[in-house]
């Protein structure tokens, strides 16, 4: 018997991606770009690093516009991080999609991806690179929000500022949060451009 | 194209040009062209949706001054510091360069009160500086990023507003300074236990570049929101808003 007559067709499969996971992510996409390029701009007025961000990477033109659009795009990020985490958490996906992830599969699978071995026939399971990065992403876009709350409010909510190690010291683990999100989005959007298919799937669901 | 954010003078020369226009219209204008930078980066070269990105931009400004009120304890405290802390030498910073801070003279001067408040006697620096002293070693934030530990003196505010007799109903106390600088503090913020009256800096007549004759320490707010050389107080209901605020900066910028 020809496996082709049990095969469901693709428009009854299961999406990939469900829609709130679609939606959330691409909401996430604009706040997370607004929020690092206002946050760009808002470091050049005392920077961390010893260069200056260049002017073409910032938004708001200048420290004011740039706090501006910072603080307006904070509520829509962590509003859509809850919707986005309540959502993993209480459907099961966050457990089903990046769990387990073990130091010997990470390592195996990172030794495939390097040497071109690592396939993506079937997008809806997570090789282990994957568990590990979006996990860890999702606890960088977490520490960046709560390290930006201790920032932000050092009185109001001074046990976490205290907890990140007092003011200066919160700035730099904001900074820190902020430079491991676009490192991972560098690889992120180099591998969505070499598989467009997972572009596609993010957008259309399938 | 204007691609680079203002030249740091800018807002000098804005103001200067907004200085002939009358209250409402100075303020959409310092609004419109602040937001210059945003918009041609939002619009590529040309200036096309700008005006509605500003205000949806002020429509959450607004929203987040509310939001700070609501979340503002009025008995949370600053966290205060040792000695050993302090931070030497102290940060200068204002809207000029050093040396461009006013001299006040302090024989002749006395503090101007107006607005919801009754009958005061004149408040020459003698009077104010026998008010009962209060000390605080605490961090000053700055927008820009950079924060400093300094050790301030003088009179609790709140001591100061029951002298004054200040209607503590009312919504705002605003402050105008030697230096032509304007801000405003809401009346919660005003009477908060560490919201003082400074007379002294780190054991010495507060200098001129950090203040002198007075300046409102307030360790709950942004660093723009402690005028320095204060010469008139005034309590009210209208929002007066202040000089960083009308480019832009948050009002509330609470800590």
């Amino acid at each position: 018997m020809s496996t082709a007559l049990i095969e469901i067709p693709a428009r009854h499969r299961p999406a990939i991606h469900p829609l709130t996971v679609r939606v959330t992510h691409w909401i996430n996409a604009l706040a997370m770009t607004v929020m690092i390029m206002s946050g760009l701009a808002i470091h050049n007025a005392y920077p961390i690093l010893p260069v200056a961000i260049p002017d073409a990477l910032t938004l708001g033109g200048w420290l004011g516009g740039a706090t501006r659009w910072h603080f307006a795009a904070m509520w829509l990020l962590a509003g859509n991080g809850l919707v986005y985490l309540a959502y993993g958490i209480v459907s099961g996906r966050f457990r089903r999609k990046l769990l387990p992830i073990t130091p010997r599969a990470v390592l195996a699978d990172l030794r495939d991806a390097l040497s071109g071995r690592l396939g993506h026939a079937d997008l809806s399971v997570y090789n282990a690179v994957q568990r590990l990065l979006y996990l860890g992403v999702i606890l960088a876009g977490l520490l960046a929000v709560l390290s930006g709350l201790a920032i932000w409010k050092p009185v109001q909510l001074g046990g976490l500022t205290a907890l990140m190690g007092d003011f200066d010291n919160a700035r730099l683990v904001h900074f820190a949060a902020m430079a491991a999100i676009v490192t991972f989005l560098l690889v992120h959007v180099a591998m969505a451009l070499l598989v467009p298919r997972s572009l596609k799937a993010m957008v259309v669901g399938r | 194209m204007p691609s680079r954010p203002p030249h740091p003078d800018t807002p000098v020369i804005l103001r200067e040009a907004a200085g002939r226009l009358d209250a409402p219209t100075r303020r959409l204008f310092l609004r419109r062209a602040a937001g210059l930078g945003t918009l041609t980066l939002l619009a590529g070269c040309d200036v096309v949706d700008g005006t509605s990105a500003e205000r949806a931009l002020d429509a959450m400004s607004d929203f987040n001054d509310r939001v700070q009120a609501w979340l503002f304890g009025p008995g949370r405290l600053a966290r205060e510091y040792q000695a050993s802390e302090i931070t030497r030498p102290f940060p200068f910073n204002a809207f000029y360069r050093r040396g461009g801070s006013p001299e006040v003279d302090p024989g002749g001067f006395t503090l101007e009160v107006a607005g919801r408040v009754q009958e005061a006697p004149p408040w020459t620096l003698d009077r104010l500086r026998a008010l009962p002293r209060v000390s605080q070693i605490t961090r000053h934030i700055c927008i820009e990023g950079w924060s400093a530990i300094g050790h301030w003196e003088g009179a609790r505010f709140s001591d100061f507003l029951d002298r004054i007799g200040a209607d503590a109903r009312a919504r705002y106390v605003t402050f105008r300074c030697a230096d032509n600088y304007v801000t405003s503090i809401d009346m919660a913020t005003a009477r908060h236990p560490q919201t003082q009256l400074t007379f002294w800096f780190d054991g010495a007549t507060l200098p001129r570049d950090y203040g002198f004759p007075m300046k409102l320490r307030v360790p709950t707010k942004l660093g723009f929101k402690n005028p320095k050389h204060i010469v008139a107080i005034e309590v009210g209901d209208e929002f007066t808003g202040g000089y960083w605020e009308t480019y832009g900066y948050n009002w509330f910028s609470g800590l």
